[in-house]
C-alpha cells in the first residue's frame, strides 16, 4: 500500500486517542464514582442531581464506616486467612510446579490435567461438602477452617502460575550449572530460585488478592462475630436502607490497598498465566 | 498441532518471505522430542513424585474429599434431619436428579445461566480484542490512562465492584439514571433496573463483563506484541487490508492464547455468584436465579442439601462438557517443556 499521507495519519491518530479516552472514562468512571462518593458530605450522595465533581471534602463516611461493626477485626482476620494460605500455596505449590515443570515422569499428564480440572469446580458447588466437612471436624466458624477451604483454589491456583515462570527459564541455566559441577538441588538454588523469585512474588501477591476478595465461603463458613473484610462491607446494608456514601468509603478502604497491589504485580502475572500459550 | 496451524494459516500470505514464514514453526518442532529425551534422562521417577506429594496431599484432603462427598451427597436423601444427627442418611438412588431434571424451572435456569455466561464471554472477548487493537494504535498517554483505568477496574475486589455498580444503578439516587436521563427523549429518573430479570441480569452482565475485560486486553496486549512485524508487513505488502492481516496472520497467532482466555472466561463466569447474589440482597429473585445461586438456594434456604448438591454436580458436569473442547489446548500449553 502507498504510504499514508502524514497530515491525514495525524487526524487518524487524533481519532484513535479520542476514542481511546473513551474507552479510559467508561472504565474508570465506577472507580471514580466509588472516591467521589466516599469523600463527599452523605446528604450530597443523595442528591437527586449529583454532583460530579465533589464540592465539599469530608474524611466523615470514613469514620462512620470504621464504626459500622468492627474494622480492625475484620481486616485482621481477613490479613491472618490470606497469608497464611499464601505461605502453605507458596511452598506446596512451588515443589509441585517443579515437579511438573522440570521432570518427565509417568503419570505428568494426569497430575497436569488433574490441577487444570480442579481448577474448574466452580466454589459454589464445593460449598455444601466443604460446609458438612468443616461442620464434622469441628472447623466451622474458625479461621483455620476457612484457611483449609481457601487452598482449594489457592493452591491450583499456584501451581499452574508457577509452573508458567518455571517454564520461561531456560533449562539451559541449570545444565550449565550442573556441568560446572553443582548438584541438581544447588543448581536449582543457585541459578532458578533467584529468576524465580519476581514470580513467586507475583503469584503471592496474586493469591494474596484471591484470598483477601473471596465472599462466598467467608459468608457461608464464618458467623457475624468472625466475620472478615469482604462479609463486613455488607453492614452498610440495613434493613433500613443502605448509607452509601459511608459504604463507599468502606469500599474505598478495601480496593484502594489492593489496588495498589495489584498494579505492582499485573504485568508479571499476565505473562505467568500465560506463559507459554503465547510462546508456543 | 497450535505451530503447524499457525504455519498453514500464514503460509500464503508469507510466501514470498519465506524466512519469517518459518520461524513460528521453528522453536517447537525437532526442539520437542530432544527435550523430552534429556528430561527422562535425568532424575529418578521418585523425585518429581516426592516434590508432588505434599501439594497432592493437601488437595486430597481439601478438594478431593468433598468433591467425592459431593458425589455422595447428590445420591443421598439429606436434610436438616441428616445434618443435625437426628436421622441417618438414607440411599435415594437417583431420586434427586429425576426430580431436578424433571423440573421445569430447572431448565429455565439452565437456560438462562447459559445465556449469561455466553452472552458475558462473548462480550468480554470481543470487548478486550476491540480495546487490544485499539491500545496498539493510540499515543503513549492515552494507552497509559487506560491501563491504569484497566487495572483499577480488574483489581477491584467482586464484592466492593458489585457494591459500586449496585450504587450507580440505584433507582432513586443512581448517577446512571441521571446521566441516561440527559439524553433526549429518555426519562429514566426513578427506574428501577432490577425490577424485571433481564434487565436486572444486564447489569450484572456489564458489571462482570467490566471486571473481566482489563485481564483480557492485558494479556492480548502482551500477545500482540509478540506478533512479528515482517509478517504482517508481507501481507499487506501481499495486498491484504487491515481486516486480512487481522485474520490471517494476527488471529492464528493469537489463538492460544485467545483459546486460553475464552476458557478461563467461561469457567469463571458460569461460577457467578456474589454479584448476583450481593445486588440481590442476599435473595435472588426466581428470575435472577442462575445454576450457581439456585444451588445455593436449594441447599441453605430450602435446606435440602442433596438437591443443591445434585444441581452443583449437574452444574460441574455441564462445566466440563463446555470446557472439555478446549481442555486438549490447555493441556499443550502445559506439555510446552
Amino acid at each position: 500500500m502507498a504510504p499514508v499521507a502524514p497530515r491525514r495519519r495525524g487526524r487518524t491518530k487524533l481519532g484513535w486517542n479520542l476514542l481511546g479516552l473513551c474507552v479510559f472514562l467508561t472504565a474508570g468512571f465506577p472507580v471514580y464514582w466509588m472516591l467521589n462518593t466516599a469523600f463527599k458530605p452523605a446528604k450530597d450522595a443523595i442528591d437527586p442531581n449529583p454532583h460530579f465533581f465533589p464540592t465539599t471534602f469530608t474524611l466523615e463516611n470514613f469514620s462512620r464506616a470504621m464504626d459500622v461493626a468492627d474494622f480492625w477485626g475484620p481486616v485482621g482476620r481477613s490479613l491472618i486467612v490470606s497469608l497464611v494460605v499464601v505461605a502453605i500455596g507458596i511452598v506446596v505449590g512451588m515443589l509441585a510446579a517443579l515437579a511438573i515443570s522440570r521432570f518427565a515422569f509417568r503419570g505428568r499428564k494426569v497430575v497436569i490435567v488433574g490441577i487444570l480440572a480442579v481448577q474448574m469446580v466452580p466454589l459454589v458447588a464445593m460449598i455444601i461438602p466443604v460446609f458438612l466437612l468443616l461442620n464434622d471436624l469441628g472447623q466451622y466458624d474458625k479461621l483455620s477452617g476457612l484457611i483449609i477451604t481457601y487452598l482449594t483454589f489457592i493452591l491450583p491456583f499456584t501451581v499452574w502460575t508457577l509452573r508458567g515462570f518455571i517454564v520461561n527459564i531456560p533449562k539451559e541455566l541449570e545444565e550449565a550449572a550442573m556441568v560446572d559441577g553443582c548438584t541438581r538441588t544447588g543448581a536449582f538454588l543457585r541459578v532458578v530460585f533467584p529468576l524465580l523469585a519476581p514470580g513467586m512474588v507475583a503469584t503471592s501477591v496474586y493469591g494474596f488478592i484471591q484470598a483477601w476478595n473471596e465472599y462466598l465461603y467467608a459468608l457461608m463458613l464464618m458467623s457475624q462475630q468472625n466475620q472478615t473484610a469482604t462479609v463486613w462491607l455488607g453492614n452498610f446494608t440495613t434493613k433500613n436502607g443502605t448509607e452509601y456514601a459511608p459504604m463507599m468509603a468502606g469500599s474505598a478502604m478495601m480496593a484502594i490497598p489492593i489496588v495498589v497491589l495489584f498494579l505492582l504485580v499485573q504485568r508479571k502475572m499476565a505473562a505467568g498465566l500465560t506463559a507459554g500459550a503465547v510462546k508456543g | 498441532m497450535s505451530a503447524a496451524e499457525t504455519t498453514t494459516a500464514t503460509g500464503p500470505s508469507a510466501r514470498r518471505s519465506p524466512a519469517p514464514g518459518a520461524r513460528p514453526g521453528k522453536p517447537q518442532g525437532p526442539g520437542k522430542p530432544g527435550t523430552a529425551g534429556k528430561r527422562s534422562g535425568k532424575g529418578g521417577a521418585a523425585t518429581p513424585w516426592a516434590l508432588l506429594a505434599p501439594c497432592l496431599l493437601v488437595l486430597v484432603l481439601v478438594l478431593g474429599y468433598p468433591l467425592v462427598r459431593l458425589v455422595t451427597l447428590s445420591f443421598q436423601k439429606f436434610g436438616q434431619g441428616q445434618l443435625w444427627g437426628f436421622q441417618e442418611a438414607e440411599s435415594a438412588g437417583l431420586d434427586n436428579f429425576t426430580t431436578i431434571l424433571g423440573d421445569r424451572e430447572f431448565w429455565a435456569v439452565v437456560l438462562r445461566t447459559l445465556l449469561f455466561a455466553g452472552g458475558s464471554v462473548i462480550f468480554t472477548m470481543v470487548l478486550g480484542m476491540l480495546i487490544a487493537l485499539l491500545l496498539q494504535r493510540v499515543s503513549g498517554w492515552v494507552k497509559t490512562l487506560v491501563n491504569i483505568a484497566l487495572v483499577a477496574s480488574w483489581g477491584m475486589p467482586i464484592i466492593v465492584a458489585t457494591t459500586i455498580f449496585k450504587w450507580m444503578f440505584d433507582s432513586d439516587y443512581g448517577v446512571l439514571n441521571w446521566l441516561l436521563s440527559k439524553l433526549p427523549g429518555v426519562e429514566l429518573i426513578g427506574h428501577n433496573w432490577f425490577a424485571s430479570g433481564p434487565q436486572g441480569l444486564a447489569v450484572i452482565m456489564l458489571l462482570v463483563v467490566w471486571g473481566a475485560v482489563p485481564f483480557v486486553v492485558i494479556t492480548l496486549s502482551a500477545g500482540l506484541t509478540q506478533v512479528p512485524k515482517e509478517l504482517e508487513e508481507a501481507a499487506r505488502l501481499d495486498g491484504a487490508g487491515s481486516f486480512g492481516v487481522f485474520r490471517y496472520v494476527t488471529l492464528p497467532i493469537l489463538k492460544p492464547v485467545l483459546v486460553m482466555l475464552t476458557t478461563l472466561s467461561v469457567i469463571w463466569d458460569m461460577g457467578v455468584f456474589p454479584q448476583v447474589f450481593v445486588m440481590r440482597g442476599g435473595h435472588p429473585e426466581p428470575e435472577f436465579q442462575l445454576l450457581t445461586t439456585y444451588s445455593y438456594d436449594k441447599a441453605f434456604v430450602v435446606n435440602d442439601y442433596s438437591g443443591g448438591s445434585a444441581i452443583a454436580l449437574i452444574t460441574v458436569l455441564l462445566l466440563l462438557g463446555v470446557v472439555a473442547v478446549y481442555m486438549r489446548q490447555m493441556l499443550k500449553i502445559g506439555e510446552v517443556e
